[in-house]
């Protein structure tokens, strides 16, 4: 592999990364700051693709379908909070997994329902429709800059909210303590319906921005959900940097393993998260 | 966790008529003439190897508190054990090939246990789940392992001993006796654990693991037994698996499979392995009356599933309890 | 207490009694006049649309005949296979011993195959296999009750090698998923190329179901091969289609693929797929009055457009009726049946095609071009195309 070609896989590992991170951010936010285990992340990203696909048909323009889209997922994770989740605070993380999971038989089946099976496809926004050449064959999307460009600001965003705010403040006393934070008047209801309301939001928008580059088909959501559970035991639950760090990490090692080590690639993440947890068994960062 | 208080451990009257009733039926179903009956025998021997495989995830997760979203990486690698032990051409015999498969997987637990037991909540639960990831793909890249094709099981195993067989497995009557007979076994030697010192270290390490460490339990090695132990067993429930239906393939490691058998364990009721039975026999026939009804009939499991763990935490079992031994509960002390 | 557990009792025994109810099938069944149909097929999940195609053109086919097999009413059942493999035996024993059907109509997927195939060989059931590719079914493990109306893995791609050769591209890379179909794939397509004179230059595989390719794109574009040859299928097919485009190698790489590459993905792909080459059986511009009428007459029935599947399952009854009508509907007697279908010329919407001795259609393979978003056909690319059938034997 020589320097140019060392630089391009850079560059994808980076941009499949930072899509991983969006997922995970959402995923390890309420894990971290609820303590719920959600299985059905995956069926969230798959639904806010099928959702985009629907929208952009609608309104004929990806951008307002996105917004439309990210409020109306929002609306979902409050009502599916408020309805459900709340409940669960307290129980085992067993009878989260168990919740979720059947969740996710409703969801796929309520989407099989709504929008059908079909593999459909978004189209880019035109803005964004050019190229960048990388070398004489080989060019590299605009829009996936722009995704790419879209996670990393998110992340900033995200980091910003939870360190820098009176929001993120009391997200994180409520992670450390709720019996505490509530006694001090904090409404941790509501603190805890805003976190899964922006968790699944997160992972809605991430399917309806990464729609144009991913087609929309039924089986996405599964196999995005469990590298989202590796991203984020990797990262450390409930930490959006270590997150980040560890979306970085699986995207090289996917990366370069399928084009240096293609037997293993396969593997190659579960052996990344092993070795990881054999020295620090509760992941890279705590939250 | 669950505390100890929040489980059935010591079974009431009526879940022992229950289950004595139930023992029963199944013993006496292949002498019912019906219509198909080769079917339901065949159906009925598949609930009790799902239960068997049930009942040993019950151990690590309803007794010692550790939930694996990776246990059917057990069930399958035995299945597998067995498809490269059995000849295209004759049968192997269950004697040592049984043994072999049952202590294989054992140590394949062994080993990814030592990993795998050192983390802790929703680690481990992560965790358990990425080693059975890594299991399956080792079989579904591979082609030399069968690849996603999976591998035929030619022929059930042999029970010949010295020359004299005393009983024929190809014989789905048989087998099924012999799946009925593994069943209550295995029931007996996990009940007697269960109230043996190592059960009570075991329940103690599920109800508080800081204080069994403070009064000198070594806690790494009693989860390490207990995971080892564990899947052995789901390893005799996919020995039997394979050579029932004849065929393996990777999905038998899967994540479904895995999150089948917690399901099966907490529609039961957690803790006391008749749950795992009761659980595995009703979550395959919910899923069979759901699928016979409708074609969405994933959102009617999906439902299920959710009112399950909304209103019957403690499983079929609770539910029975608490309907059916009101006076026999104790004052609790103020 | 004691009536509260009769209670329990007794409601348990009537609930016990109601639902086994549910799970026992007629038991009026003494002498069937009735031919029983028994589809397994995937009603939910990722091949719901393949699943539901092959019911609707199997029967339309027994419709075109009055809808009677050998002049025998016809009883339907039903099982979502799930595309599960690992519930592959229990649903067919379903079909073949709780529903005692008559002949077995399934399935998409090649695991669940091997488990169908397993039930088949054992209980004798004729097994008809609408679309699964698995080699084995008709090489190794071939048996008289199994036919099959698809094509075998290797078959589209055997076919593709000169077609490529015809073109000038002499050094190729193949790109599939890391699972049996690829690998099937593969080694048809390198049959086909290194006779015509080709080089394969690399192999590369995507882990299964993966379908983050940008990292073997970029290998690919470093490697500068004359043409690409691939095999995936679905969601992850429109995405290579659409990933291969937007990096700019259609420009200067003819891609080339097993045609459910550009299967049921078109609209999907969009303008990705144009000028892409795949050699298939089928394809749904093939211009030909015995395939046109039956598009039209699909239509007519089903207000949706018929695919590859759709023939498939429409083969399959054609070739289920052929065999009924010889024995008039009585399926049992198994020598008349197989006589009747082995070696059958099955007059499809795809062309003749001739059952070969291995229980797999020898059949034409087309190689198409996708022009405006149609797959359209641009001249055969293999005549008579036949499977190995390494390793069969049959009496």
């Amino acid at each position: 592999m020589d320097f140019a070609n060392f630089l391009i896989q850079l560059l994808n590992s980076l941009q499949y990364g930072l899509l991983l991170f969006m997922l995970a951010a959402g995923l390890t936010l309420i894990f971290g700051i609820m303590g719920v285990v959600n299985l059905a992340h995956g069926t969230f990203y798959m639904l806010g693709a099928y959702l985009a696909w629907f929208l952009t048909a609608q309104f004929d323009n990806l951008l307002i379908a996105i917004v439309v889209g990210a409020v109306l997922a929002i609306a979902f994770g409050w009502a599916l909070e408020w309805l459900l989740i709340r409940h669960f605070y307290k129980r085992d993380h067993l009878d989260q997994v168990l919740l979720t999971f059947g969740l996710i038989y409703i969801f796929q089946e309520a989407r099989s329902i709504l929008w059908g099976d079909d593999v459909h496809s978004v189209a880019v926004p035109a803005m964004f429709n050019g190229a960048i050449q990388l070398t004489d064959n080989l060019s590299y999307p605009v829009y996936r800059l722009v995704v790419s460009a879209v996670c990393a600001g998110l992340a900033m965003g995200l980091y910003l909210l939870i360190s820098k705010t009176r929001l993120g403040m009391k997200i994180r006393a409520g992670a450390f303590n709720r019996e505490m934070t509530e006694s001090l008047g904090i409404n941790i209801r509501f603190i805890h319906a805003i976190v899964f309301a922006l968790g699944v939001g997160l992972a809605a928008v991430a399917g309806m921005v990464a729609a144009p580059i991913s087609s929309v088909y039924p089986g996405m959501g599964s196999s995005v959900l469990i590298m989202c559970f590796v991203v984020v035991v990797i990262g450390g639950i409930g930490s959006v940097r270590g997150a980040l760090v560890a979306a970085l990490m699986v995207g090289l090692v996917d990366t370069f393993c399928k084009v240096l080590l293609p037997e293993i690639a396969g593997m190659a993440v579960y052996m990344l998260m092993a070795a990881v947890l054999l020295f620090k068994p509760e992941g890279l960062f705590k939250s | 966790m669950s505390t100890a208080k929040a489980q059935l451990e010591i079974l009431p009257r009526s879940i022992q008529v229950l289950l004595a009733a139930g023992a029963i039926a199944l013993a006496a179903f292949p002498l019912i003439p019906m219509e198909s009956s080769g079917f339901y025998i065949q159906l009925l021997s598949q609930m009790m190897i799902l239960a068997i495989f049930a009942m040993s995830l019950d151990l690590l997760q309803g007794v010692t508190g550790l939930v694996s979203l990776g246990h059917a990486a057990y069930f399958g690698l035995a299945g597998y054990a067995l498809a490269f032990l059995t000849p295209a051409d004759v049968p192997v015999s269950l004697w040592w090939s049984l043994p072999v498969a049952a202590l294989g997987t054992g140590l394949a637990a062994l080993v990814i246990g030592f990993f795998v037991v050192r983390t802790h909540g929703i680690y481990f639960i992560m965790v358990t789940m990425a080693f059975a990831q890594m299991v399956f793909y080792i079989f579904f890249d591979n082609a030399e392992l069968g690849g996603s094709d999976g591998l035929y099981v030619y022929f059930r195993p042999d029970a010949t001993l010295f020359g004299w067989q005393p009983f024929d497995l190809e014989n789905k009557t048989t087998f099924f006796y012999f799946t009925l007979a593994l069943l209550v076994l295995i029931y007996a030697f996990l009940r007697r654990l269960l109230f043996s010192p190592f059960g009570r270290a075991l329940t103690g390490i599920r109800v508080n693991e800081h204080r069994m460490r403070a009064v000198g339990y070594g806690s790494f090695g009693y989860k390490l037994t207990a995971f080892t132990l564990a899947g052995a067993l789901a390893g005799v429930a996919g020995y039997l698996w394979a050579a029932q239906t004849g065929y393996v393939n990777p999905e038998l490691m899967g994540f479904h499979l895995s999150a089948h058998a917690i399901m099966m364990v907490i529609l039961g009721g957690m803790g006391n392995f008749a749950g795992a039975i009761v659980g595995a026999f009703a979550f395959e026939w919910v899923m069979h009356f759901f699928k016979d009804m409708t074609k969405h009939w994933q959102l009617l499991m999906g439902s299920f599933i959710v009112l399950v763990v909304l209103f019957a935490p403690r499983g079929l079992l609770g539910l029975i309890e608490r309907f059916t031994a009101p006076k026999e509960k104790v004052e609790e002390a103020p | 207490m004691t009536t509260r557990r009769n209670l329990l009792t007794h409601s348990a025994a009537a609930i016990g009694a109601a639902s086994t109810g549910l799970f026992l099938p007629e038991l009026a069944r003494a002498q069937s006049d009735k031919v029983r149909v028994g589809f397994m097929l995937p009603y939910t999940g990722t091949f719901a649309q393949l699943g539901v195609s092959i019911e609707k053109g199997f029967l339309m086919a027994l419709n075109e005949q009055g809808g009677k097999l050998g002049g025998k009413e016809v009883e339907f059942f039903k099982v979502d296979d799930e595309s599960n493999p690992a519930k592959g035996v229990e649903n067919a024993n379903l079909l073949v011993q709780r529903d005692k059907v008559d002949v077995l109509v399934g399935t998409v997927h090649s695991g669940v195959q091997m488990g169908i195939h397993k039930v088949a060989r054992e209980s004798g059931v004729l097994s008809l296999i609408p679309n699964a590719g698995v080699q084995v079914a008709t090489r190794a493990q071939c048996a008289p009750n199994v036919y099959r109306t698809s094509f075998s893995n290797s078959q589209p791609t055997l076919a593709l090698g000169k077609a490529m050769m015809d073109r000038g591209h002499k050094k190729a890379v193949w790109i599939t998923w890391n699972y049996s179909a690829g690998a099937e794939a593969l080694e048809g397509f390198e049959a086909g190329y290194t006779a015509a004179g080709g080089t394969i230059v690399e192999k590369l595989a995507v882990p299964f179901p993966s379908v983050e390719f940008q990292a073997l794109l970029t290998q690919i574009a470093a490697i500068k091969p004359d043409a690409v040859a691939c095999f995936f299928a679905g969601g992850g097919a429109a995405k290579f289609l659409r990933d291969f485009h937007a990096a700019g190698l259609s420009k200067t790489i003819q891609l080339y693929g097993s045609g459910f590459l550009t299967e049921g993905v078109l609209e999907a792909a969009g303008p990705a797929a144009e000028g892409v080459m795949t050699t298939m059986h089928y394809s749904d511009s093939l211009d030909t009055p015995r395939n046109k009428k039956f598009r039209l007459d699909y239509v007519k029935a089903f207000k949706s457009q018929p695919d590859v599947y759709s023939v498939q399952g429409y083969d399959a009854g054609q070739l289920l009726i052929i065999g009924a009508n010889a024995v008039k509907g009585d399926l049992s007697n198994k020598s008349a049946l197989y006589a009747a279908m082995n070696g059958v010329t099955i007059d499809s919407p795809r062309g003749k095609w001739t059952m070969s001795a291995a229980h797999n259609p020898i059949q034409d393979m087309y190689l198409r071009q996708v022009v405006k978003g149609e797959n359209k056909v641009i001249g055969v690319a293999g005549k008579a195309v036949a499977d190995p059938a390494t390793g069969c034997r049959m009496s």
